[in-house]
């Protein structure tokens, strides 16, 4: 087992993005029940928020962080008040193919914006890889680390010790109840959605000095960002982060010990397997699935 | 029933005439490769339409069976873990071939079946979809098999017994065209047959309301098996079809947008109408060539995603029920007016 310690490093650092990805796909698809499949086009759309204003632009790339999630929470807004406002949740089927179409819309639009070749971000801070002993990462990946963390911190309180997250709790236990005490359910929708938005768009303004921008990576970030959600559990935010990094460290010891090809299909596999073994999430009690 | 008949022997005339009436290759091309696609999505549309399971790794089977029938006549050896000798394959004529890829997709469908009806609603979803994921891993990345991203070249046309003139080669553009509408038919008439049997009508009681299907003894896993058999089957010969009309494919057959092209095909048309795929197809097969020119590709899918969404949302049954609906109303209104005009005919 040589390397395992930055095999580790490299996998923590990997799973905070993932457990970005994922916390905002459980506020959709894992309370909502909106089977999102433009989540990874928010991410995709986060990395190119990033692109025009850092590279682009030459803003400060703090300050596109900033832009990426406001862009996210508004564009989550108004595809939800457009969209999904009126419409049953209900019919699971019908909202999914209205989502792969947004993802049709928006991946083409980026393709159409900026063109099929990968674009690069420049890193703020030194290439000089951090050292210790046998360890390294690049600052940039330690930045990665440190801000999702601190998000998903942020998230967690967001959701669990103030009365917004209470209201957001209460609506997806029980619609009516919530409306009988006086929860403003649709604002508690939109805000719902607007919310997990921000966090894929934040997600890929993050990631994009890290890996290249392209049109086509949110396919994937939407099929990693569903696989979390399961192996977290509908719904379940604490175990949506840890399924982040029980995602990304089946991903990098198995690219590391096993095959560097199959690094993604190992991912694969693996929700294969939960779906089949423990269709109701690594993290939860069993309950009856639908 | 009858005028259902007669307009389907219409069409199959119509389509068939089209070489002779207008012989522009590039037109028979177009129409050729939009009809693959028809195959594969009324295969989406047994499974999508009549069990109300929407699969998102139906590029799997297409694929598979793209790659089975491809390596089958193009000879192949391969060494698994254990052997220490090649298994050396020579190449096999081609409808041999064309056959085992449709019973390898459909043993893929099997496979799928076992694992993913475990599961239902975005469950379901997401496992074929990881399937299909898994498959088109392996296509990319086992090269002495697949010769990954380097494309397997060279593949065979499909060949036919003409009398006086032997073996002929099915390469030309008119007999390309006339081969996929053959098998378009076939693939349609075997749906229209299971649809309308006793497993058709398990699979639409099932869609309906699972729960009550299985308390009335309806072995609904079972059906819906032997749809995911069926369905990858014949997604398995378009895929064959591709494969030996193109005559070069590459791990770009399993892209998750060809599945997507097939779900857009059979939503707007109408799922769970014998139809839909069709006209779904034809609309979404010959529309880049309307739009070709006139604005780039990405605008082009930009308008199919707006399409679909405004089909989903104005008319959720898709074009053929809307259709239908508003010419049996249409008809229904003039036979009214007839027999009120006879009731004021017979009282003056």
């Amino acid at each position: 087992m040589d390397q395992f310690l930055q095999h580790a490093l490299n996998a923590l650092v990997l799973g905070s993005t993932y457990a970005l990805l994922g916390i905002g796909l459980t506020l959709i698809f894992g309370i909502m029940r909106v089977v999102n499949f433009a989540h990874g086009e928010l991410y995709a759309m986060g990395s190119y928020v990033s692109y025009a204003f850092v590279s682009l632009l030459g803003m400060n790339f703090f300050g596109s962080l900033f832009v990426a999630a406001v862009v996210g929470f508004l564009l989550g807004s108004i595809i939800e008040y457009f969209l999904l406002r009126r419409r049953d949740l209900k019919a699971m089927d019908e909202v999914m193919l209205i989502m792969i179409g947004v993802m049709i819309i928006m991946q083409n639009a980026e393709l159409w914006l900026w063109g099929g070749v990968a674009k690069s971000v420049p890193s703020p801070f030194s290439q000089e890889p951090l050292v210790w002993g046998e360890v390294s990462v690049a600052p940039i990946r330690l930045f990665v680390l440190v801000t999702a963390v601190a998000l998903l911190i942020v998230f967690y309180i967001l959701i669990e010790r103030t009365r917004l997250g209470l209201a957001m709790r209460a609506t997806f236990q029980d619609k009516d109840a919530a409306k009988i005490v006086g929860v403003n359910v649709s604002h508690v929708y939109t805000l719902t959605f607007a919310l997990g938005s921000c966090l894929a768009a934040v997600a890929g303004a993050l990631l994009a000095p890290v890996f290249l921008v392209t049109p086509t990576m949110g396919d994937l970030a939407s099929l990693k960002a569903f696989a979390i959600v399961i192996l977290g559990g509908m719904g379940n935010l604490k175990g949506a982060a840890l399924g982040g990094f029980v995602l990304a460290m089946v991903e990098e010891f198995g690219a590391g010990y096993i095959s560097t090809a199959y690094r993604d299909a190992l991912g694969f596999l693996v929700i294969i397997a939960v779906m089949i073994f423990r269709p109701q999430g690594l993290f939860t009690i069993k309950e009856r699935v639908g | 029933m009858n005028k259902k008949h007669g307009l389907f022997l219409l069409s199959v005339i119509a389509l068939a005439a089209l070489p002779v009436v207008w012989p522009d290759p590039y037109i028979l091309s177009i129409v050729a490769s939009a009809g693959i696609l028809i195959i594969a999505a009324i295969s989406l549309n047994l499974l999508l339409g009549f069990t109300g399971q929407l699969s998102l790794g139906h590029v799997a089977f297409f694929g598979l069976g793209a790659y089975a029938t491809s390596l089958m006549s193009l000879g192949f050896d391969v060494t698994l873990w254990t052997m220490s000798e090649p298994l050396v394959v020579s190449p096999k004529p081609v409808w041999l071939s064309f056959i085992c890829g449709i019973l390898f997709a459909a043993l893929a469908g099997w496979l799928l079946g076992k694992l993913a009806f475990r599961v239902r609603g975005s469950y379901f979803v997401i496992v074929t979809i990881s399937f299909a994921q898994v498959i088109r891993m392996v296509a990319l990345n086992w090269v002495d098999l697949t010769e990954g991203p380097m494309a397997l070249n060279g593949i065979p046309p499909l060949t036919m017994w003409l009398p006086g003139q032997g073996v002929i080669d099915l390469a030309t553009k008119a007999s390309t065209y006339w081969l996929v509408l053959t098998v378009g038919v076939v693939s349609y008439l075997l749906v229209a047959a299971l649809v309308h049997s006793r497993i058709g009508r398990a699979m639409i009681a099932l869609r309906e309301n699972e729960t009550l299907a299985r308390s009335v003894g309806i072995r609904v896993t079972h059906y819906l098996g032997i749809a995911t058999i069926i369905s990858a089957g014949i997604a398995g010969a378009a895929g064959g079809l591709y494969a030996h009309t193109v005559r070069i494919i590459d791990p770009d057959v399993f892209i998750f947008m060809f599945t997507i092209t097939m779900v857009i095909m059979v939503i707007v048309g109408g799922k769970g109408t014998l139809a839909g795929p069709v006209v779904g197809g034809l609309l979404f097969g010959l529309l880049p060539e309307l739009l070709r020119g006139v604005v780039p590709p990405a605008v082009q899918w930009m308008i199919y995603g707006v399409l679909m969404i405004a089909v989903l949302v104005f008319m959720p049954k898709g074009v053929v029920p809307s259709v239908a609906g508003v010419l049996r109303r249409f008809t229904r209104t003039n036979a009214a007016r007839d027999g009120q005009a006879v009731i004021r005919r017979r009282a003056a």
